[in-house]
């Protein structure tokens, strides 16, 4: 009897349409933490969202522990790690871009050939090195020899989780120019390292360009990496061969130590905005310069 | 004469890559050699003993923490990203509410681990206390269920890619013989993007295992085998980023062995991930 029922077309109706709602719903839960987690950042954090979270640096633990004794906001801001942040990403910025558009260009030029497919699995392999591994080798191949953290051998460590982003977009953005760009170049006379610089990678570039703003966006936020190779510092630093701050490495200290827990919520914030924000760029330009 | 040079400097620019993960591997087996010779590769992986005072090392609890909160990120995972995936690939592919959905899911991908990790101490840990999870909210199931949240659009956005590209014509003919779109869910896009989907959650997986950060945060960072899901633990990822700082010698080199552990099981599963997508595309 019951068959009966399951076989009956209003049954089978009922089910997709019951299983239509639940996709639907789980779908709609997901997306929930996104504006729960923005939500929380900007309430407990706007208090100590103002202009001294980018004009000083992190407070003590002493200065914290007296301003909250007497009722006061935490003084000090995050200029420090700000500062290490921009001179970190700004160094992986320039050891990753060159050598990651350059070996995605070779992999697009040389599609067939043994040593491109090997390469291509190796930036996949490295794709997928989790971020304190990656610290780590750092710390073997440039901490140790060096005797100091330093800020130089955090970039590594961001340069070597931006490449194969970069490898990767810089290849597909390569593979979906038509060929006769590149033959109506040689066919005018150009040399292969003009046609490639002045027509193939002009012609690519808004793929190069989201790809690597996605990759700078993927570090900004890195914090293990860093946290076994530029260590931290209480004082704005500019030298790259000393240890440098990052702003995620000053919500790491914020949070373990309950005298400066408030100033959690602002950094965190700012660190939010900073990599969503980069984000959404990179993904508005790729929907804008859309290769046809 | 300038072409040779520019071409040379490509290849060079390649070679650097091989060179890098050269020196990954070299460098992590020189430096974890000390902790294998010391306790053979077999008895580090299998002891549980981590004693700083005994200099006595073993990786168990870790593996056996990383492997654990993972298997339940995974787990706790399927039915959102399923969802999202039969979302964005199959009822609403192509329409604007899903761009707005993926792209909503792939900002969660942004969000830094360490925010996750603020954000599961601060919220979700009162939360399980409520609950009665254990004393301090810590442990195995926190961490799986943040782990979970941040893996959800990696699984997410590759199995869409793989449901969409399920032939319009198997679809209509099972329409026309009356399938249900339930029906024709289960019964020509899930087998047919089968392998896809299977691929796009290893590399899910891949991401959980070594995910530092939020897990750290909030496992609770015990050295013992986790009896439970309300157990804290340690995993591979966290007690590296935990002890490292203050290391040296046999510790140091133990948490070298870790690491290389640790890329081994990454290496791994991305090579079967792939592995299976290649058997799909032929």
């Amino acid at each position: 009897m019951r068959k009966g029922i399951r076989s009956t077309s209003k049954y089978r109706v009922a089910k997709s349409k019951i299983f239509f709602g639940i996709m639907c719903l789980f779908s709609a839960l997901t997306m929930i933490p996104l504006f729960v987690i923005l939500w929380e950042l900007a309430k407990k954090g706007y208090k100590q969202f103002n202009l001294s979270l980018f004009t000083e640096v992190a407070p003590t633990s002493m200065e914290a522990m007296f301003a909250r004794a007497t009722g006061n906001l935490i003084p000090g801001g995050i200029l420090n790690g700000i500062t290490g942040t921009l001179l970190i990403l700004s160094m992986a910025i320039v050891i990753a871009i060159p050598i990651g558009i350059m070996t995605g260009v070779y992999l697009a030029e040389n599609q067939e050939k043994k040593l491109a497919n090997f390469v291509r699995h190796l930036s996949d392999l490295l794709q997928g090195i989790p971020s304190i591994v990656i610290g780590v080798v750092v710390y073997i191949w440039v901490v140790i020899p060096m005797s100091s953290y330093s800020a130089v051998a955090g970039s590594v460590a961001l340069s070597i989780m931006m490449l194969p982003m970069i490898i990767r977009s810089t290849e597909e953005s390569l593979k979906m120019l038509p060929v006769t760009l590149k033959e109506a170049g040689l066919a005018l006379g150009g040399s292969y390292s003009s046609v490639v610089m002045r027509i193939l990678i002009p012609s690519a570039f808004s793929g190069l360009f989201t790809g690597s703003l996605l990759a700078i966006s993927r570090v900004t936020g890195e914090t293990a990496p860093l946290l076994v190779t530029a260590l931290g510092a209480a004082s704005v630093n500019w030298d790259a061969t000393s240890p440098t701050s990052a702003i995620s490495l000053l919500i790491w200290e914020f949070y373990n130590d309950p005298n400066l827990a408030d100033l959690v919520w602002s950094s965190s914030l700012l660190l939010l905005l900073f990599v969503l924000g980069i984000n959404l760029l990179a993904k508005s330009i790729a929907k804008k310069w859309k290769i046809q | 004469m300038k072409d040779k040079i520019f071409k040379t400097i490509l290849l060079l620019a390649s070679c650097l890559i091989i060179l890098l993960t050269a020196g990954i591997v070299y460098g992590l087996v020189s430096k974890s050699i000390g902790a294998f010779s010391e306790f053979g590769f077999f008895g580090f992986i299998n002891s549980s003993e981590w004693d700083a005072q005994k200099d006595l090392y073993g990786a168990l609890p870790f593996i056996t923490g990383t492997v654990l909160t993972s298997t339940l990120a995974l787990i706790f995972c399927i039915p959102f990203s399923l969802s999202v995936a039969l979302f964005n690939g199959e009822y609403f592919r192509n329409k604007k509410i899903s761009t707005i959905v993926s792209a909503v899911v792939d900002l969660l991908a942004g969000i830094p681990s360490i925010v996750y990790g603020l954000w599961g101490f601060y919220t979700l840990r009162p939360i399980m206390i409520n609950m009665g999870v254990n004393d301090q909210g810590f442990g195995v199931l926190l961490a799986s269920i943040i782990l979970a949240i941040m893996i959800i659009p990696y699984a997410s956005s590759l199995s869409a890619e793989f449901i969409g590209m399920v032939p319009n014509d198997l679809k209509e003919a099972a329409y026309s013989l009356g399938a249900t779109q339930l029906e024709v869910v289960t019964a020509v896009n899930l087998p047919v993007a089968r392998s896809g989907i299977f691929a796009s959650y290893v590399l899910a997986f891949g991401r959980a295992l070594g995910e530092t950060m939020a897990v750290t945060m909030l496992i609770g960072n015990t050295i013992n085998i986790p009896a439970g899901l309300s157990d804290t633990g340690n995993t591979m990822a966290s007690i590296i980023a935990n002890q490292f700082g203050e290391s040296s010698g046999l510790k140091l080199s133990s948490l070298m062995a870790i690491g290389l552990l640790l890329f081994l099981i990454t290496a791994i599963i991305n090579f079967v991930a792939k592995y299976i997508m290649k058997m799909m595309n032929k």
